[in-house]
């Protein structure tokens, strides 16, 4: 058949595409051979799928109009978002998978129930050969939920994600929510144990409650959690999506579906250990453990002593008479696009004879990489940009350090209080230089919720404003000097 | 128990691709920096989208008087084409910021 060989390409190109894309000279190549390969992947589904009478498909109307309809949809959103709102728009893009697995899922199931209604059976042995029936019951049915639970918590749990970073939605977490997550899992799996051990048992109602209790888990999975710790939850749906996608795959006996899926699944549970790795912490601690508790705790340690503000000016001296600047960018630049106006005083400094760079977070920002794309878009040098490690070791030897709207990862808080949420998380010890000035918009505590003790430290002046204003301004006043 | 073990026979197909791509998928983003953390999330998010395959044939084979297929599969192709079209596109221009640099 034709189309094996296109669905082998395609999984070679989704691999291969995969590989390209964690490194930075092939990446933007890898996701053009992916994507070329989903494209031959969906043109060959539509003309050369056969079903197991040898029937082509129907309804090119309907798949057409959706196709256009999607990609006229996904273009735009994908070229009309700011930089700043990249990863609420990977969160909403998975969700559409999800949605589009769940889907999959109902109709098969109305189908299948269908089938035993008119009783006429449709043949499930054509889609597992030589199986029994009831094994072959089993099988579809437990694919089927399990593209159904899975699809539907992704969905609804990636909407949540995208409404908390776009501040549509806030924290909520109520008492013994943990316990009520831990039922709602609990009533899921019986009931969908009781579809699928049951032979011909397609019950309806119990579906439908099935997909209702798996919404209403990814809502309540998702809401805890603080908007800080959204990155980790959005790869950890996205491997979700992943998975769900699979299920497609053997409900289909579709291997591009399936190993494009397993592939995704495996590859976003690694990212998603990796991002808690950045931050020191474990899975179950970001999950379970979240931030959302905190805000009793953080009232204890509030208004400790004076911070003292610095005037543009002085600001603009201090940094013109510096040998090194160390820039630590953060979400407040973010919001404020302001990377190119912090390129543009980079520049400036740069021709005084400041030697400066930018010491980059792991997980600074909405997402790990949040702040080596949004630099990249301002054409600063790659070579500027420091990582932790390194970042830490120069820290020392630096003059000033320049935070711009990052809050939580330079908390020291992180390093000396083990009461804190966000104990044991490496951080950027800005502490360690000669003066800091910190830009941020008000005395108000970052993502986290929590009191960032650097400010009222004796070496650290406050430059408040929104981040693009102060550098725009800085620049002016180092101009004149 | 001999149900399990016929099953595992019977589908020994798939779980060597569900095993070998879980080994595959952890073993090709090992040693991704961070730099890549983002678009890396944003490529796979696209590449989940072949679920728009499972769409197309559940469009295509829905009846013409099966509305409910109908209507659910058409926004299903919806769904999963703004999955993966919007998802390889915002990878694009994510990445194509690095490229200015040199």
């Amino acid at each position: 058949m034709f189309l094996s060989i296109i669905y082998i390409i395609a999984s070679i190109t989704f691999i291969l595409g995969l590989k390209m894309l964690s490194n930075p000279a092939t990446a933007r190549n890898g996701n053009l051979i992916a994507a070329a390969g989903m494209t031959i992947a969906i043109a060959g589904t539509i003309f050369l799928f056969r079903d197991d009478h040898g029937q082509a498909l129907h309804n090119y109307g309907w798949i057409f109009g959706g196709l256009v309809i999607g990609a006229v949809v996904g273009t735009l959103a994908a070229k009309k978002v700011k930089m700043t709102a990249m990863p609420e728009m990977v969160s909403l893009f998975n969700g559409m998978g999800g949605a589009c697995a769940a889907l999959i899922s109902i109709i098969e199931f109305n189908h299948l129930a269908a089938g035993i209604h008119a009783s006429k059976g449709i043949s499930l042995g054509d889609i597992f050969p030589s199986s029994s029936d009831y094994s072959a019951w089993t099988g579809e049915m437990l694919i089927i939920i399990a593209g159904l639970v899975i699809g539907a918590v992704s969905f609804a749990g990636s909407i949540i994600a995208w409404g908390k970073l776009n501040g549509k939605i806030h924290d909520f977490a109520f008492k013994g929510q943990h316990i009520i997550n831990m039922l709602l899992l609990l009533v899921i799996v019986l009931l969908a144990s009781w579809l699928i051990s049951v032979y011909h048992n397609a019950n309806m109602l119990v579906f439908y409650v099935i997909l209702l209790l798996s919404l209403l888990y990814g809502v309540f999975f998702v809401l805890p959690i603080g908007g800080a710790d959204m990155p980790v939850v959005i790869s950890l749906l996205n491997s979700f999506t992943g998975v769900a996608a699979a299920c497609g795959g053997f409900l289909y006996n579709n291997k591009a579906m399936l190993t494009g899926g397993i592939l995704v699944g495996a590859a976003g549970t690694l990212l998603t250990i990796l991002m808690c790795r950045a931050m020191n912490r474990s899975l179950k601690n970001v999950l379970i453990g979240s931030f959302g508790g905190s805000a009793h705790h953080t009232a204890g340690i509030k208004a400790q002593g004076s911070f003292k503000e610095v005037t543009l000016s002085d600001a603009a001296v201090v940094l013109t008479y510096a040998h090194k600047v160390m820039i630590v960018p953060g979400y407040g630049l973010a919001v404020a696009q302001a990377q190119h106006a912090c390129h543009e005083l980079e520049k400036l400094l740069t021709s005084k004879g400041v030697e400066v760079k930018y010491a980059i977070h792991p997980v600074a920002g909405r997402m790990p990489g949040h702040m080596n794309v949004l630099l990249a878009e301002a054409d600063v040098d790659y070579g500027q940009l420091l990582e932790m490690e390194q970042a830490n070791e120069e820290f020392s030897t630096t003059d000033v350090v320049l935070v711009l709207g990052a809050n939580d990862v330079v908390n020291p808080a992180a390093k000396n209080d083990p009461d804190s949420p966000i104990y044991g998380m490496p951080i950027l010890e800005v502490e360690l230089a000669k003066t800091c000035i910190v830009n941020k918009r008000s005395m108000k505590p970052g993502y986290a919720g929590i009191e960032n003790d650097l400010f009222f430290r004796p070496k650290t002046s406050m430059l408040f404003g929104d981040a693009k204003k102060v550098l725009q301004d800085l620049a002016g006043e180092i101009k004149n000097l | 128990m001999t149900t399990i073990i016929e099953k595992i026979a019977l589908y020994q197909d798939y779980i060597y691709i569900v095993i070998l791509m879980v080994f595959l998928g952890i073993e090709v983003i090992g040693r991704v920096p961070s730099v890549l953390h983002t678009p890396l999330m944003s490529g796979a998010n696209a590449i989940h989208g072949v679920v728009i395959i499972g769409a197309i044939i559940v469009m295509g084979k829905a009846e013409a008087d099966n509305y409910l297929a109908l209507a659910l599969g058409f926004l299903a192709v919806i769904l999963g084409t703004i999955n993966v079209v919007g998802g390889f596109v915002v990878t694009d221009r994510m990445l194509e910021m690095f490229r200015h640099k040199k």
